[in-house]
């Protein structure tokens, strides 16, 4: 479905609307191919073609909400939209007025279009396995084109588009033995993917001599960006948004009562500027550019989606309570000098699972996984088996936080449970004098 | 005739030359009712219908998922499948000629004693309140959340062999959640079904005491707030059946799925402890340690006829006296591996591709009562509720929290503590199970959020059992 067809089924929606009723529709469309790989062969491939509607239904200061698959077939599609608000009208009839019903009632616009020339996806497949020859490569490739739009009876009218790939996977010496790694973008460059291969086979050589077993303690760590990412991913979760923080859930409870701190060096935004993601809600606000969410170690902004606004008398600034565009602030440490700076310690590259070991304290356990090194001396030595790691985020982001690299690495996300991700992160990597290794 | 039947009709007409296909078409309807503290959040309805075909064409094997179910759409999602089997017949992992035909025949509708419909919206919200109402009990309580939602899922698989394949599964899922915070210590607490989902219709709100729960939940979230952490310790370690569930999920479930062992989910979900050489001889557990894939519990997730290869389902003991029989995997990894297995392959949705699922995987009962396992206690831990859940990639190393734990000594449940964590190793931990309750004392629960596979999918998972007791465990509580 294109721009010009969905606002045609929008409109064809609005002229049945009665009375004061308005109706917001949104849209999220894919179409994708998906090629599983294991042994560097195609383990299972496919296409997906979705499209799905959603309608808010507003009438006074009730509201009710409703989704559901779209055929392409402009009528049929108008028959089901208008079965469901129908269900929705004779719904709203039974709702109690909603206090927290908010919805942008000027008129807004939007265009953004993200996309190059993308290759065809089996002639890439094709060109990664024969790249990959004689490594034992296990992974996923997903491309195709993404669409998002919004029209409401009001006049909103919003566009996102993006066609984009996203490689992502990882080369086995054995076991549990590998490095892992990641392509995305909008153009495909062989000599990108020839070169990750080549340092993905460079770590396989040091893969290969015996792995150094550590006991549980504390030890000097340097975490790559793919790293800090998971932990940025536990701070997402209820670290930034608004009600979380109202009704003190966050894990970021003590930084803000003052209790603890993040090192001052820390600043973390959401940073809508980047551009990969719709800069609109489901509600017809336009999201700011930027908004910072931890400022010098501090709690700063938080994430307001609209009906969090109404409840709690904030601005909207969010679609939603989590970041679709994080960045970490890069800090003063060359990433040339980091092996130097960690001198003897574990070089984590991913860490992986976490979860809440104690929210209250901001604890966080998971493993590593991937390339995790022991270093001494500023030289890689040895892989370390698989860690589990259980510690405070106030001691990694802040006592014991050594470094942050003057580099930063752009991590799209490969997740595709709702479709396929478009939320990344802008990171840096991390030294810290210690990190706790539990089992 | 129906929609799915006309649909499947119509893609018999139009089928692609090819060595075998298979048409799974999906039909969904959910809803979601929510009160938070006072406010009914706004209703959402869902509606979902889209097709899956698969097509086996020479050595190769490829899919094509749409929601346009023309004749047009249709075709269009069967050629993307037929190019997809051509890449496949080039660079396969193996031969698409492997890919199991089925010519099964069945059909499955879960019993739903008390339609969704039966009630109405109004009355469904002033349950809500006034289960909502319940937990404001305390100016600590600083959120309270009561929900109620509804999903139907029909399912029709047809194939070229002439399989027919019909399922209906519904579910009725409410919940209750406390929140109670003091100072910078806040605690939650949930209830009232929220992780006790199963198969049916409303029956499942009076089943799981959505309302008559409140009370406990809120003043059970405020207890927390001020007793002591869980002691750092070695100790005996009860796990109620709310917490069994996902010690079974996640360190006896996902490491005997096949996939995992054939390595395809090695770059995202991982791979596994397990073996093909382990099956017949490894000791996974003690000799109290009986685990079975069990499509016929009634109620359960996952009850099923077939899984979405079109295989018919059947019990299996995976796990029999301790040692490892068979892996869950459904016929096309059984047939990769040369391995026995499940019929457990499955997809979440129309838009993605069946893989080794664990559908229902349960521990059979021992003998007992949870009073008889603590009593067999010295000095102890019992925990309740999962709250965190992390394991490594081949899922070993694990570390799990609760949001309940009682203290156990000599014998008796002692004092309530907050926090309450333990952590080990898979392959040793169910060695040291030494008590499994009665049949009395099962449960059959399940989760609603079992994430694996690339492209990624999340599945509800069926889980019956009892409570456990395992000795010498590492245990903690909160604090840095």
């Amino acid at each position: 479905m294109n721009q010009e067809t969905f606002y045609l089924l929008a409109e064809r929606l609005f002229e049945g609307l009665q009375g004061a009723e308005t109706l917001f529709c949104g849209l999220g469309w894919e179409s994708s191919d998906f090629v599983r790989l294991n042994h560097n062969r195609i383990r299972q491939a496919g296409a997906v073609r979705s499209a799905a509607l959603g309608l808010d239904l507003i009438d006074g200061a009730r509201q009710a909400q409703a989704s559901c698959d779209l055929c392409g077939d402009l009528d049929e599609d108008l028959a089901r939209a208008r079965h469901l608000l129908g269900r929705l009208r004779e719904r709203l009839a039974q709702v109690p007025p909603d206090p927290y019903l908010n919805f942008s009632t000027t008129a807004t616009h939007s265009e953004r279009w993200v996309a190059e020339d993308l290759p065809d996806a089996r002639a890439v497949v094709a060109e990664v396995t024969a790249a990959a020859a004689g490594l034992d490569l296990v992974g996923i490739w997903a491309s195709g084109e993404i669409r998002e739009g919004l029209a409401s009876s009001i006049g909103h009218r919003h566009w996102y588009g993006g066609r984009s790939f996203n490689l992502d996977w990882s080369c086995y010496l054995e076991t549990d033995k590998a490095v892992k790694a990641g392509y995305s973008g909008l153009t495909w460059e062989p000599a990108v993917l020839a070169a990750k291969l080549a340092e993905q086979r460079r770590g396989l050589e040091v893969m290969a001599r015996p792995a150094r077993v550590i006991e549980p303690g504390r030890y000097r760590a340097y975490l790559a960006p793919a790293a800090v990412a998971e932990l940025m991913n536990m701070l997402a979760w209820g670290g930034f948004d608004l009600k979380s923080h109202r009704t003190r859930q966050t894990p970021l409870l003590k930084l803000i009562r003052g209790e603890r701190a993040f090192d001052p060096r820390v600043s973390i935004h959401e940073e809508q500027d980047r551009g990969l993601t719709p800069g609109f809600t489901g509600e017809g606000f336009i999201t700011p550019d930027r908004v910072t969410l931890i400022a010098a170690g501090r709690v700063a902004d938080c994430l307001v989606d609209a009906r969090d606004a109404k409840e709690f008398g904030e601005p909207v600034n969010a679609a939603g309570g989590s970041p679709g565009s994080l960045g970490l602030d890069a800090g003063e440490l060359a990433a040339a000098q980091v092996a130097a700076r960690l001198d003897t310690g574990l070089w984590i590259g991913n860490l992986w699972y976490c979860n809440w070991s104690d929210p209250n304290d901001c604890r966080v356990t998971g493993m590593t996984r991937f390339g995790t090194w022991w270093v001494e001396h500023g030289e890689i030595v040895a892989q370390v088996k698989v860690m589990r790691f259980d510690d405070s985020l106030y001691h990694l982001l802040g006592d014991r936080l050594e470094g942050l690299t003057c580099e930063r690495e752009l991590l799209m996300d490969p997740g595709t449970y709702e479709g396929r991700s478009t939320e990344s992160a802008l990171l840096p990597g991390v030294l810290v004098s210690g990190i706790e290794l539990a089992l | 005739m129906d929609l799915l039947e006309q649909t499947a009709a119509r893609f018999a007409a139009l089928a692609p030359a090819c060595d075998y296909w298979t048409l799974r078409l999906v039909e969904e309807a959910s809803e979601h009712l929510e009160v938070r503290q006072g406010v009914v959040e706004p209703s959402a309805l869902g509606e979902s219908l889209g097709a899956m075909i698969t097509v086996v064409a020479g050595a190769g094997v490829g899919y094509g998922a749409t929601s346009d179910l023309s004749a047009a759409g249709l075709r269009a999602a069967a050629q993307a499948a037929l190019g997809w089997a051509a890449a496949h017949a080039q660079c396969g992992l193996f031969d698409g000629a492997l890919y199991p035909r089925s010519d099964l025949r069945a059909q499955y509708r879960c019993a739903v004693a008390e339609p969704w419909d039966s009630l109405g919206l109004a009355d469904k919200l002033a349950l809500l309140q006034d289960a909502n109402a319940a937990l404001e009990i305390d100016e600590r309580i600083v959120d309270w959340s009561a929900w109620l939602a509804w999903r139907r899922v029909r399912q029709l698989l047809v194939t070229s062999d002439g399989g027919r394949v019909e399922q209906v599964w519904e579910f009725v899922s409410p919940g209750l959640a406390a929140v109670a915070n003091s100072g910078s210590q806040t605690q939650h607490r949930h209830g009232g079904g929220a992780d006790w989902p199963a198969q049916g219709g409303l029956e499942r709100i009076a089943a799981v005491g959505l309302l008559a729960e409140a009370p406990r939940v809120a003043a059970e979230a405020i207890a927390l707030l001020t007793v002591p952490e869980c002691p750092r310790d070695t100790r005996d370690l009860i796990l109620t059946p709310s917490q069994m569930v996902l010690q079974i999920h996640e360190s006896i479930g996902h490491p005997l799925e096949l996939d995992r062992i054939l390595g395809d989910e090695r770059n995202y979900a991982g791979t596994s402890f397990v073996t093909s050489a382990m099956f017949g001889t490894y000791r996974y557990g003690s000799e109290l340690l009986n685990v079975t894939f069990d499509p016929g519990v009634p109620g359960e997730l996952v009850s099923a006829a077939a899984d979405d290869e079109g295989t018919a389902t059947s019990r299996e003991y995976l796990i029999r006296n301790g040692v490892l029989e068979r892996p869950l995997g459904g016929r096309l990894s059984q047939l990769r591996s040369g391995l026995p297995g499940t019929a457990n392959a499955r997809a979440c949705a129309w838009d993605r591709p069946p893989i080794d699922r664990m559908a229902n995987l349960n521990l059979e009962p021992g003998e007992g009562s949870l009073d008889d396992l603590i009593a067999r206690v010295e000095r102890g831990v019992l925990m309740d509720t999962n709250r965190s859940w992390s394991i490594d990639d081949s899922r070993n190393k694990f570390q799990f929290g609760c949001e309940w734990g009682r203290l156990i000594e000599d014998g008796t449940l002692k004092g309530l503590v907050r926090n309450p964590g333990y952590r080990g190793i898979s392959a040793e931990f169910w060695r040291s199970l030494d008590g499994v309750g009665g049949a009395d004392t099962r449960e059959v629960r399940g989760v609603q959020n079992c994430g694996k596979g690339e492209p990624n999918q999340a599945v509800y998972v069926g889980h019956a059992t009892p409570p456990g007791l395992f000795r010498a465990v590492d245990v903690f509580g909160g604090g840095e």
